[in-house]
């Protein structure tokens, strides 16, 4: 689907309107072939709005080739490797393996979207302070995971990690093992692990002493 | 991709009528199978009817137990403080399987509707009866390591991939339906999927249409004390090679009631019975739970590459039974 080009992207303001969207049982007839639509996206708080989306692209196409936000990456394309990782009303979730139509109404979250100004935010720096990469292809995806991973942590939910799942970890008593497992779904080729672990650690430290992840 | 209409409904009524009357829609949620099959043409759907703002995303607790919406994410269902304290083998197993990104995206009814993982099945131009009904099976004489070896036929040996459904099999689950003619049902968990037979194609009780709108949850005091245990080839996402839910009502040195269910080597969730009568009445030892886990495994068939399975299958019962025996319930 990377053949589309962007020449129906518009960007605009105002609400999100979803009305262009088929409600099936007024129209029963099968089509010949994909109907396009309408879309409407919230993405980094700007609404984009698609005029004539084939209703097959995955929100991943549309943040790389319509909107031309880059930082989320396509590896595997199969919701295996975690390289598209972005978040979705605060979750972090797979833009590969998501339909770009389903998520009009949402609030979508890449990358791009972290940037405060022109600071990076504190994960962002972390990685780039523990070296936490050596291609780079995966770092938005593990960056997009280690902010949700804290958040997580901090609400007290457990992972397959946890000995109880009745008692999970709070989030300053992490262990290396927990941090790995709540990880698990971003894979690095160039196995910077060690140094993922130690960005993660370190904006950790900094939530327990007070900041809210 | 193959071209498809796409379709969004609000309304459980609206979403059974436009799945139902086109013989070639189905419902999408979460999409982590559905799109996944799609982009390798295993699937090819002529209508999408997502689902996903119907309002069945809640989990409700009353005192004949828990009724989980179908659209509960798999996380959400895990780390639900009330799953966590009465059915802690559904939490373990949900946890278990995939990563945090998929089991965001991942719904409880979706969950139950996985497809296999079978390599055959996946790929378009190889024989699979689950596949393309009548074209024979490619596993059986193939490389079928991951394979099952409980539930196989001569059509497929196909092993189902689900690690909470592992968990529902001894947890007494129903779930709730609605179909296109308006009527619902509840239909005993271990009824809903479907043993291959000479129709691997039909993997569940569903009617073309039928849509799952709960999961419910009996009160279950002996599930306190439950645990689920997973054996892969690595230690994090991964499936399973074998895998035990089990769950044990103790009274002092003897087993008043057992619950087994084993993942990872059957055809469908598979619930132990001879091993649950086996236990029962019996002092919580390895001796007992070896017992139990040769009855288990009593009607295993391995093929070339997963001979393995059944001694594996065994120890992880064993194991399983021995940890959740030391827990307090």
């Amino acid at each position: 689907m990377d053949d589309t080009d962007r020449s129906d992207y518009t960007p605009v303001e105002g609400p999100i309107g979803a009305g262009s969207i088929q409600t099936g049982s007024a129209n029963p007839s099968p089509p010949a072939a994909t109907e396009s639509a309408s879309v409407t996206l919230r993405v980094n708080g700007t609404m984009h709005t698609l005029a004539t989306l084939d209703p097959r692209t995955t929100l991943l196409d549309v943040l790389r080739e319509h909107l031309g936000l880059t930082g989320s990456k396509k590896g595997c394309d199969h919701g295996q490797c975690g390289a598209c990782t972005v978040h979705v009303n605060g979750q972090r979730v797979l833009a590969c393996l998501s339909l770009a139509i389903a998520h009009q109404r949402d609030e979508i979250t890449t990358i791009e979207g972290l940037i405060d100004e022109d600071r990076l935010h504190p994960m962002q720096a972390a990685f780039i302070e523990h070296d936490a990469f050596q291609c780079g292809y995966c770092t938005p995806g593990q960056i997009m995971s280690a902010i949700s991973l804290l958040q997580e942590a901090a609400r007290g939910v457990p992972s397959h990690a946890t000995p109880d799942v009745t008692a999970p970890p709070s989030l300053d008593r992490l262990s290396d093992e927990e941090i790995r497992e709540r990880m698990s779904g971003n894979i690095c080729r160039c196995g910077a692990y060690p140094n993922i672990l130690a960005a993660i650690r370190q904006v950790q430290r900094t939530h327990t002493r007070g900041a809210t992840p | 991709m193959n071209p498809f209409r796409y379709v969004q409904e609000t309304t459980a009524e609206a979403a059974v009528r436009a799945v139902g009357s086109a013989p070639g829609a189905v419902f999408y949620a979460g999409g982590t199978t559905l799109i996944d099959l799609m982009k390798i043409d295993v699937l090819t759907p002529d209508t999408v009817v997502d689902i996903n703002r119907l309002p069945l995303d809640a989990i409700e607790v009353d005192e004949r137990g828990m009724h989980i919406g179908a659209n509960v994410r798999n996380s959400v269902l895990a780390w639900h403080s009330g799953i966590r304290e009465r059915y802690p083998v559904l939490s373990e197993a949900i946890l278990s399987g995939a990563t945090t990104q998929l089991r965001n995206m991942a719904t409880t009814a979706g969950n139950l509707m996985q497809r296999t993982r079978c390599p055959y099945f996946r790929d378009v131009h190889a024989a699979c009866n689950k596949r393309r009904p009548g074209s024979g099976c490619d596993a059986i004489e193939g490389v079928n390591r991951g394979h099952a070896i409980l539930g196989t036929t001569a059509s497929c040996i196909a092993m189902h991939p689900s690690d909470m459904c592992t968990a529902l099999a001894i947890l007494d689950a129903a779930v709730r339906t609605q179909k296109p003619d308006g009527s619902t049902r509840a239909i005993r968990f271990n009824e809903f999927h479907l043993l291959p037979g000479d129709r691997p194609e039909r993997e569940t009780i569903l009617e073309h249409g039928e849509l799952i709108t709960h999961v419910d949850l009996p009160d279950l005091p002996l599930a306190r004390r439950s645990h689920y245990l997973k054996v892969r080839d690595r230690a994090s996402y991964e499936f399973a090679l074998a895998s035990a839910a089990v769950a044990l009502d103790l009274d002092g040195g003897t087993i008043r009631a057992a619950r087994v269910a084993l993942g990872g080597v059957a055809t469908k969730p598979w619930r132990c019975p001879e091993a649950e009568e086996v236990l029962t009445g019996q002092p919580p030892t390895i001796g007992s739970f070896r017992a139990a886990a040769e009855a288990a495994l009593a009607g295993a068939v391995p093929r070339r590459h997963n001979a393995f399975k059944v001694e594996l299958a065994k120890r992880t019962l064993v194991r399983a039974l021995t940890t959740v025996a030391a827990r307090a319930a």
